[in-house]
């Protein structure tokens, strides 16, 4: 019987973080704690001369500053390749910089002081002496040989490439009515936590165990990693990751600061504090996107998609990301092309290319705004080309919802998406011709606004072929412990984590309905390796279809125990039995047989009375993994109403629209907020957020005066429906829902945007779509139109 | 982002001020609202040993009209100058600066005299007092001044200010009853410093402009006067080619610098783009 599951209920903890309670490892001061601030490379790429530590070192309250000498020895170096990536490089990374320095950022020493003030002053007195390189920050050149490299200890600029192709695309170009085609290229930009990385790194010599106050997603990948890095037992290491603001992928990567972190705490045998500041975020988290593509699509004379071909060249860091790679992202992008498209044939060309820059890496929807907008783009002009309008082109080509399973031209296998019931409910939620009609109207007062459509496919609950394949000690898996306590309450200690999202309000409702209770008496635990059982954590928006499945199914082996306790007290057959209420309950009649407090309070204080050989432990223990297909793949389509200003290049986002497929919704006010924050990190990028650097590497806009993140003035409403297909490898059905909204946003807004400037004909084909960029676009078309 | 060590002291009266600020020659800074000292502080662009907190100095509050002029002292915080009625009668450009001066948080705290003293080339205020031709009123060792805002701001950050000095109101010349005003800015997000800005006043006799003052402001290194836009309106009907005429002359008041994200010419076209729009507005005004 479902109660819960499926009900809008409210986040509990946003109450205790609303009421100023929230307890971040930010928050935490720990007696004999230190503070680290870290001396940071100025340029780009150089070789360190000289350190000159001393006048830093007579600053008060300054306890010790440590150069790569002093903390790298203790650190086994990182390098972020994957063994499936075949050929991929990049070389090994230290905690601090030994002679190379590879981006402007890079830390070259490390001060530790009473308070991050005091380390502050002192940083101002280390003087670094570095003898300055041309860095590597261009584009495609780079990777031609005899480039001058990024990275000196790399054999070139190449980190990684793949070729993905199906026998006849070179075919399909030959015989296609039509091919159209436009080079793309996606900025770079940042997470921007609310709360940045932290760490409060606690060694206790006296029993050598390492506690890490960690502000991270993935726990138990970093209770892996430091226990191998710093060669300590695993079982010595603890990672507790509290309340954590905001991680967005950004915070499951390893950075140099937390490992000079632990590396300092270890040296020193007291707790070390690094917290990021917000200009040191934007020069040490990773960075997103970076990608020059070009893409191309065969299209049949009535519209019908035959292939597509893409090359993606992205530009990562001076090394690849650990343990994840800089290259996932990439190749999700080659992966992602034409999915929603019955199209048949594809070539997909992936260079990843290291560069002298802050690290790319994995950051939500990775590599899906990418494809989804090179797709859509192009979709749009082939719609043009063949004379259909977005909904018709799309309708002749997304899968049809009966045609499952099926295989897409780049390997993905779906189970059964639902692109087709989407499309048509975002028909019916724009009403597209009544929009037509307003456009044409608008246009004739010199009014232009114009609305896109996105499709999309998202990656949801990976399991172990995503990872572990190539080697990467990253859990596909989760677990769950759920016991009921003397009063009949239920406790749940599970591996997926809460950054905000509501994982352990989703957890709640899962169990609560297992065991017949209300969710206000299921508490949930995460976040703390040595009180939860260990799995993958967030990630790849795996918390409510692994971790929900996880708790269900340690639910009802829960329920399960319960019932055959039951059995023995009321003398009834379990199989009559169940859970309903807070008690156990007739199952035909539902007369309430024994309330749980009555079967806990037995169970705890009186096993005596119970008869012989009966089991009366309450706590069961489960894990879980995916099985069946390797991902489950959700899909659904976004659609984007933007009016643009052609005199001040200015857009005007008017509306926007998302129907979405997640499977078994199991909290649709949190899915829908999901959604929504989403597509607003989705809309961030199209329009506004983008690290510029100059030609020496330097990030010219590190700061949040500089860097534009969208607020909330600027963001359209967004009007949301569903479609629901569960999956049926699992009980609970949920899919993933964490990156929906960000994978199409952009790609929907794009389509928007051109679809605004038609009569003029400019294209934007670059994000973010700046002011700049919207007039130069106008230019050059105006150039076109009355060149001779 | 942490400060660097510094000694706090508040001055009660501007005697108090100079006296503190002499002591420290040059390593002294005032505070008022402090939204532009602290961060910048914070990011370790500036280090004064000292800030001398000026807020308690009675003579810098309070927003009265005098005989010729409405004076506004310089703690008047931009929350107030949003929200004051007599400023809204008086000096209604200030109130329709305000709403763009950042967010309401700022402008809880940020002060008119902070403002216009830091003279940022990207702010509101520096522009809208000028078009207003309105008067600085300093005080220092040598005794009280008044200086015409369109001989204040000199520079970069650099304004008529003696160190020591001290801006303690802004007089603005009582309006005609005819005067009309308008402001705009042109800006990523609402609250951001513009990429172009504009406020400008002019009086109307049947139909006919018979003065205009217009300021830009973020197109230099300070605010500045459109004075070839300004007497291509004077004499005219506000008509479209009167603005056009005014637009086109803009190339002659402006000579914004050429920064590589905002190439100089597209910020003179939308200088023009959005003075169309300020004249405009002041045509459809009640
Ligand atoms: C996030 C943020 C966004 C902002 N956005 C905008 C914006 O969009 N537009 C805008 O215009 N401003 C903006 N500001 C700046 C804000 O308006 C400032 O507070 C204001 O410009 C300075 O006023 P203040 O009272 O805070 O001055 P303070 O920071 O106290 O002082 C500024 C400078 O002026 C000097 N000074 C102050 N008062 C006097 C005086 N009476 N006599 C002589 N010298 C004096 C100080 O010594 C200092 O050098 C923003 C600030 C922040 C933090």
């Amino acid at each position: 019987m479902t109660l819960h599951i499926g009900q809008p209920q409210r986040r509990e903890n946003a109450r205790r973080h609303l009421a100023g309670r929230g307890r971040f490892v930010s928050d935490l001061a720990l007696p004999r704690m230190l503070h680290a601030v870290f001396v940071r490379s100025p340029m780009a790429k150089g070789r360190i001369l000289d350190i000159d530590t001393e006048a830093a070192s007579l600053c008060p309250g300054v306890l010790r500053i440590f150069t790569a000498a002093d903390l790298n020895p203790r650190c086994q170096p990182w390098v972020g390749t994957l063994d499936h990536f075949a050929g991929m490089q990049s070389p090994p990374m230290n905690i601090l910089a030994e002679d190379e320095v590879l981006w402007a950022g890079h830390p070259v020493a490390m001060i530790l002081a009473h308070s991050r003030a005091e380390a502050e002053d002192a940083a101002d007195q280390v003087l670094v002496d570095i003898e300055d390189a041309e860095p590597v920050t261009g584009g495609a050149p780079v990777l031609l040989p005899g480039a001058p490299r990024a990275n000196e200890a790399a054999d070139s600029n190449l980190c990684y490439e793949t070729l993905l192709e199906t026998p006849d695309v070179d075919r399909a170009f030959a015989e296609a009515a039509h091919v159209v085609e436009a080079a793309f290229t996606f900025g770079r930009h940042t997470a921007v936590t609310l709360e940045p990385r932290a760490v409060v790194a606690d060694y206790d010599p006296a029993s050598g165990a390492l506690t890490v106050h960690h502000g991270t997603q993935t726990p138990y990948q970093f209770q892996d990693v430091y226990a191998r890095h710093f060669g300590l037992p695993e079982g010595k290491v603890r990672v507790i990751a509290p309340d954590v603001g905001g991680s967005f992928g950004m915070k499951l990567h390893v950075y140099n600061e937390e490992m000079g972190a632990v590396a300092a705490s270890l040296i020193l045998g007291r707790p070390v504090r690094y917290v990021a500041d917000r200009l040191e975020s934007f020069v040490s988290d990773i960075h997103a996107r970076d990608h020059d593509v070009h893409g191309r699509m065969a299209v049949a004379a009535d519209g019908t998609i035959l292939a597509m071909e893409v090359d993606d060249l992205t530009r990562i860091g001076a090394v690849s990301a650990y343990p994840r790679t800089s290259a996932a992202e990439g190749n999700q992008v080659i992966r992602l092309m034409g999915a929603p498209y019955r199209m048949p044939d594809y070539r997909g060309k992936l260079s990843v290319a290291f560069q002298n820059k802050v690290q790319t890496s994995q950051y939500r929807a990775v590599g899906h705004p990418i494809a989804c907008a090179v797709t859509e783009a192009l979709v749009e002009r082939a719609a043009e080309a063949t004379g259909c309008d977005p909904f018709e082109i799309r309708a002749r080509n997304l899968i049809a919802d009966d045609a499952y399973p099926h295989v897409s031209a780049t390997g993905y296998q779906f189970e059964k998406l639902s692109h087709q019931a989407c499309l048509a409910r975002l028909r019916e939620m724009m009403d597209p011709d009544a929009l037509r009609v307003e456009q044409a109207a608008l246009r004739t007062r010199g009014i232009y606004r114009g609305f896109g459509i996105a499709s999309f496919v998202e990656i949801t609950n990976p399991g172990a072929t995503f990872y572990g394949i190539g080697g990467a000690r990253i859990s596909a898996q989760d677990g769950a412990v759920v016991r009921m306590l003397p009063s009949g309450d239920i406790h749940c200690a599970i591996s997926v984590t809460e950054q905000g999202q509501g994982t352990e309000t989703i957890i709640a409702q899962v169990v609560a309905d297992q065991l017949g209770v209300a969710p206000e008496r299921v508490s949930v635990t995460t976040g703390d390796t040595a009180t939860t059982p260990s799995g993958g954590a967030n990630w790849a928006c795996r918390g409510a279809g692994i971790g929900g499945e996880t708790a269900l199914r340690a639910g009802r082996q829960l329920r399960d125990r319960i019932l055959t306790l039951a059995g023995a007290l009321v003398q009834a057959d379990p199989a009559t039995l169940r859970l309903a209420g807070g008690a156990v309950v007739d199952a035909a009649s539902g007369a309430p047989r024994i309330a749980l407090e009555e079967i806990g309070r037995i169970a705890t204080y009186r096993p005596d009375t119970l008869p012989h050989g009966v089991d009366h432990s309450l706590t069961v223990a489960h894990h879980f993994a995916p099985v069946g297909y390797p991902f489950d793949f959700t899909n659904g389509i976004q659609g984007s109403l933007v009016e643009v200003d052609t005199e001040t290049g200015l857009v005007k986002l008017l509306k926007h629209w998302v129907v979405e497929d997640c499977g078994r919704i199991i909290n649709p006010l949190l899915v829908d907020e999901q959604i929504r924050g989403g597509v607003v990190q989705g809309l961030g990028p199209a329009f506004f957020e983008e690290c510029q650097y100059d030609v020496d590497g330097q990030l010219t806009n590190g700061s949040l005066a500089d860097y534009l993140v969208p607020m909330a003035v600027e963001m359209p409403d967004i009007e949301i429906a569903h479609i629901e297909t569960p999956t049926q490898d699992t009980i609970l059905g949920a899919k993933g829902v964490g990156e929906a909204g960000t994978a199409a946003a952009g790609a929907a807004a794009m389509n928007a945007v051109n679809d605004a400037l038609r009569p003029f004909g400019a294209c934007l084909t670059q994000t973010p779509m700046t002011p700049l960029r919207i007039l130069d676009a106008l230019d050059a078309a105006l150039k076109e139109r009355t060149a001779p | 982002m942490k400060l660097p060590a510094f000694e706090y002291l508040r001055a009660r009266s501007p005697e108090e001020a100079w006296q503190l600020h002499s002591e420290v020659e040059g390593d002294a800074v005032y505070l008022s609202g402090g939204h532009s000292v602290v961060p910048s502080m914070a990011l370790r662009l500036q280090a004064p040993s000292r800030l001398i907190d000026i807020s308690g100095i009675a003579d810098l509050h309070g927003v009265v009209a005098q005989d010729n002029a409405l004076r506004i002292g310089a703690m008047t915080r931009h929350a107030e100058v949003m929200d004051n009625p007599l400023v809204a009668r008086h000096a209604p450009l200030l109130a329709l600066a305000a709403p763009h001066v950042a967010h309401p948080a700022i402008r809880n705290r940020g002060t008119l005299g902070g403002n216009l003293a830091l003279a940022d080339p990207a702010s509101e205020f520096p522009a809208a007092v000028l078009a207003l031709r309105a008067e600085i009123e300093i005080i220092g060792p040598e005794g009280s001044r008044h200086v015409p805002a369109d001989e204040f701001f000199l520079d970069l950050y650099e304004t008529a200010l003696a160190p020591g000095e001290i801006l303690t109101a802004v007089h603005v010349p009582l309006p005609p009853a005819s005067r009309v005003f308008a402001f705009d800015e042109i800006a990523r997000r609402r609250g951001d410093y513009a990429m172009v800005g504009a406020a400008a006043q002019a009086d109307l006799e049947k139909g006919m402009i018979v003065d205009a003052s217009i300021a830009f402001f973020s197109v230099g290194f300070t605010p500045v006067r459109a004075k070839a836009a300004q007497a291509a309106l004077i004499g005219a009907p506000l008509s479209r080619e009167s603005v056009a005429r005014a637009q086109a002359s803009l190339a002659e008041d402006l000579d914004p610098p050429d920064d590589p994200g905002f190439p100089a010419h597209r910020r003179l076209q939308l200088a023009r783009v959005l003075l169309g729009r300020v004249l405009n507005q002041m045509e459809t005004r009640p």
